[in-house]
């Protein structure tokens, strides 16, 4: 059994699925970035 | 056996369900419990407020690293079986509740609280959650399973880029007190159990004989080490492959996080007799930066992987991670763009190694009980915690007895690393595709889902 073409979108879905995990993490690397800056002087 | 709504036979996906909805469930639950590298955080506290030193405040981290490394090895069957919805559930369980222990043992000021609760109800946690999502993975994405693999073990890095600042931040409003880390802790455990439940809601199995549209599976008996057979994890423990892979992991990890562990001392004594010295801050700083390249290593270089073949990128992490050694022992501190470039790429390879390593066992032992042979290869991990720290801060002490400063602390290190680097090159050398007669049987094959009942 192959992957059905007619893949349902579920765009709600994957939106909230990817949203619930980039959230914290783009929030981590913003912390992260700010403390790189230190290492060269800024 | 799992019943209900955590069996596996409830986690068959739908013909229409979109595989790209099971990386953020693995998601879900690496980036929670990856905060176990943040566990530093509470340290300063706790020593405070419970009269703990050092070592007694590093126990409950401690116990719960051996403790992911035992229920990776010895619960890797069980997740095989009762598939990666239930293994989440377990995951979260036990993560939230060691989080609720922990906030008892606070409030209670009863430390042996912390320890139960946060290394060995929490570990358990941490060792089933790193191994639920793999095997899944690599059977929604078997064109892509290194960099499937990748997103969910980067997701354990960046577990720690998001607790640390976070934890930091609520034991800023709530009070270095026990009744602050108390409820420091239970906010964590509460959060946590939310946070992993999307995974758990999420996650789905393939069906059994799915495979992406339009993709036929390249079946290779030499030339990229892609077997068409599928091996069990009590027979993957029998092969020369395992053992070679478990050399690999564990010398790779050595390598990095003997650089890792150490860190903000290794900057700040290797410059510290130039006339451009590191201070405290920009060496957190540099902390952070090998963070950020440990994390995107596991991403990018395990997603190279799909491209340039496993056994070739393990060339790279090895042979290049062992020459970058040698810049920096022969270098020293005449250039700090040099170390920092060097470290950098040495971490990227340490955390590609951890990512790679899924997509290398599915390579030669199959997807049948992948998830579970990772388990048990994780053990290596366990090895080179101790490993890697121990060798660098057992040298650098003694050098330091004997009256030396500078990068002459960590040469003999570097050296040990460079050699530990070329063993494990080596066994990458040797790694040949598995003998047949390890195979199951043909029924097992590429989309089973029966597990260990297929044996």
């Amino acid at each position: 059994m192959s992957e059905q073409p007619q893949v349902r979108s579920r765009t709600g879905l994957m939106a909230l699925a990817w949203l619930w995990v980039a959230l914290p993490f783009a929030y981590g690397v913003y912390e992260l970035v700010r403390k790189v800056v230190q290492l060269f002087g800024g | 056996m799992a019943v209900g709504f955590l069996d596996r036979s409830r986690t068959i996906a739908p013909t229409d369900w979109s595989r790209w909805l099971i990386p953020p469930a693995a998601l879900s639950v690496h980036l929670s419990i990856g905060q176990a590298y943040a566990w530093s955080v509470f340290k300063p506290g706790l020593e405070k407020t419970m009269g703990l030193s050092g070592t007694q405040s590093a126990l409950p981290f401690q116990l719960a690293i051996v403790m992911l490394g035992l229920s990776a090895a010895f619960g890797g069957t069980l997740v095989e079986r009762n598939g990666p919805r239930w293994a989440m559930f377990v995951s979260m369980s036990c993560f939230s509740t060691g989080f609720l222990v922990s906030a008892l043992g606070a409030y209670t000021s009863q430390y042996w609280l912390v320890v139960l609760g946060y290394g060995f109800i929490g570990g358990i946690g941490l060792g089933i959650g790193y191994i639920s999502p793999v095997s899944t993975l690599i059977k929604w994405f078997p064109d892509r399973p290194g960099m499937a693999t990748g997103i969910a073990i980067m997701g354990f890095g960046g577990g720690a880029l998001i607790a640390s600042p976070w934890s930091s931040q609520m034991l800023t409003s709530f009070g270095v007190t026990p009744h602050g880390i108390g409820a420091a802790f239970l906010v964590h455990g509460l959060v946590y159990a939310v946070f992993m439940s999307l995974g758990i809601v999420l996650v789905r199995v393939p069906a059994d004989g799915w495979k992406p549209a339009g993709w036929e599976p390249k079946l290779d008996h030499g030339k990229v080490l892609i077997s068409a057979g599928n091996v069990s994890a009590s027979n993957a423990i029998k092969t020369p492959q395992f053992w070679c892979l478990w050399v690999i992991l564990c010398f790779n990890v050595t390598a990095g996080i003997g650089i890792l562990e150490k860190a903000s001392p290794m900057i700040t004594d290797f410059f510290k007799e130039t006339s451009t010295p590191v201070l405290a801050a920009s060496a957190a700083g540099f902390v952070a930066l090998l963070s950020l390249m440990n994390m995107l290593g596991r991403f990018i270089w395990s997603s190279t992987s799909d491209l340039i073949g496993r056994k070739n990128i393990y060339r790279v992490y090895l042979g290049v991670g062992a020459l970058l050694y040698l810049v920096i022992a022969l270098s020293t501190n005449s250039s700090k763009v040099v170390f920092i470039l060097a470290a950098m790429f040495i971490l990227s390879f340490y955390g590609g190694g951890f990512a790679t390593i899924p997509a290398y066992l599915k390579d030669l032992f199959g997807t049948y009980q992948v998830g579970a042979i990772h388990g048990r290869l994780l053990t290596a991990w366990s090895v080179a915690g101790v490993l890697g720290p121990l060798i660098v801060n057992r040298i650098a002490d003694s050098e330091k007895a004997a009256g030396k400063v500078g990068p002459d602390l960590y040469t003999m290190s570097f050296y040990i690393m460079i050699g530990l680097l070329v063993v494990g090159f080596i066994a990458n050398e040797l790694v040949r595709p598995v003998n047949p007669k390890f195979h199951e049987p043909a029924q097992g094959a590429v989309g089973a889902t029966a597990g260990s009942e297929a044996k």
